[in-house]
């Protein structure tokens, strides 16, 4: 079985900061959120800060891993994804990570507007709330469409090899991405990828 | 002709990707420019996303009013505490203390305080960050009732209403504290208050944001001037009516 290379060590990085840092905050903000929750397990000015924090960490983390990693790599995916058409990745993988970079936006404002707006009436709307639950709401039913996607669903799991190993089965890559050029792995079959391209 | 010229023979007027109707020679030139619908999508989101702080709510309002069946969120309350557990409500041991200032103090168990004029609001409750639940309904002792029982005495100004989840403590001024409508709730929705509510006994101030709401109350003092409560001190604003 051969094997191309679909991504690259930093652009794995960055997924997996992000997807620790998005349970982390997804996990203390429900506690915060959910009444039942926030009785069960009460500490509420820790768990405040341990989600304050969480998400300041989450933006620096990300940051550190575009500035210290292959900061090229990761724009030439971002060019990549700005165009929605099939190639290394489909078009719903591509609206998928639109929709969570935008939602990073919104979740870092709306969260240091609740922050700041306990100490300043300055910092507050009356829907900032609302768009940090409005924000939370999609983003979990996201998350757990690509939770299904990449571990369950049979056609498309095969690409969690991707995001850990960073390869993927060639013949794999060929049926689900057609219109991928994609590198062989170091020792992969370089004829075999050839025949990708025609 | 070649057709590398192609797209400098054709009107400014026609766009790069309408080169390709020109004739299928013109794909083998140039792909088309990739439109980057991406990138727009992502800009609307955040804008969007940024601009719903200033609409958000009125559209909001107006769906939960178009479709008031469906509760669009859980029960509409978000419960906030300060200290590491809420205060557990014990009948037998529980009291109201009510001090301070006063010609008769007065300390309350439960059964007692329940056995006082009750009365009853319909209040809509408005939290400073932004959320509301529309009418509740609360029961309980009208404050005005019981600070007439205690007498205030000639320099108590305020009432300072200290709760049994440490360190939090709030004050109405005495004016304030005698409107009609301030009660001591230990009904809510028809049910003994809930324990995430402030369980047994919750100040219900409804002309003023939640913060002035203390739950868990245990006691009550004539004080002669109201101070900063907890959150007051944290940068929440004194002046706490709904405009």
């Amino acid at each position: 079985m051969s094997y191309v290379v679909r991504f690259t060590r930093t652009e794995r990085t960055f997924h997996w900061v992000n997807a620790v840092f998005f349970l982390h905050l997804a996990v203390t903000g429900l506690i915060l959120y959910l009444p039942r929750l926030s009785e069960l397990v009460g500490r509420r000015p820790l768990l405040k800060n341990l989600h304050f924090w969480g998400g300041i960490s989450w933006v620096c983390a990300l940051a550190l891993v575009f500035l210290l990693g292959d900061s090229r790599r990761l724009l030439r995916t971002a060019r990549e994804i700005e165009v929605l058409r099939d190639d290394r990745f489909d078009v719903g993988q591509k609206l998928n990570a639109i929709v969570t970079a935008a939602f990073t936006i919104l979740f870092l404002v709306s969260g240091l507007l609740l922050w700041f707006g306990e100490r300043d009436t300055a910092f507050r709307f009356p829907s900032t709330v609302l768009l940090h639950d409005g924000v939370m709401y999609v983003a979990l039913t996201l998350f757990v469409g690509h939770l299904y996607l990449a571990v369950v669903h049979p056609a498309t799991r095969h690409a969690l090899r991707g995001m850990t190993l960073g390869t993927v089965d060639e013949e794999w890559a060929r049926r689900r991405h057609p219109e991928w050029e994609a590198p062989p792995a170091c020792g992969g079959n370089s004829a075999a990828t050839n025949a990708i391209r025609t | 002709m070649n057709a590398i010229d192609e797209p400098r023979i054709v009107p400014t007027s026609v766009s790069r990707v309408d080169t390709l109707t020109v004739g299928t020679i013109s794909i083998d030139v140039d792909e088309p420019v990739p439109r980057r619908y991406g990138r727009g999508l992502f800009l609307a989101t955040v804008a969007g996303g940024l601009s719903s702080l200033v609409w958000g709510k009125t559209v909001w309002n107006g769906l939960a009013n178009a479709v008031p069946s469906v509760p669009l969120v859980p029960s509409g309350w978000r419960i906030y505490t300060v200290a590491a557990t809420m205060p557990r409500f014990d009948s037998r041991t529980w009291r109201l203390e009510v001090g301070g200032l006063v010609g008769a103090p007065l300390t309350l168990d439960y059964d007692s305080l329940r056995a006082l004029p009750r009365t009853e609001e319909v209040r809509d409750f408005h939290c400073v960050t932004g959320w509301s639940v529309p009418n509740v309904h609360w029961a309980g002792v009208r404050l005005s009732d019981l600070l007439d029982r205690v007498q205030p005495g000639i320099g108590a100004r305020a009432v300072r209403f200290t709760a049994a989840e440490i360190p939090y403590v709030d004050y109405l001024t005495l004016d304030q504290a005698k409107l009609s409508d301030v009660l001591l709730a230990y009904e809510m929705d028809g049910k003994p208050l809930p324990r995430e509510h402030g369980a047994p006994v919750r100040l219900v101030m409804p002309r003023m944001y939640g913060y002035k709401s203390v739950k868990w109350v245990a006691r009550v003092d004539l004080v002669p001037e109201a101070e900063a409560g907890y959150w007051e001190l944290r940068g929440y604003d004194p002046d706490a009516w709904i405009s």
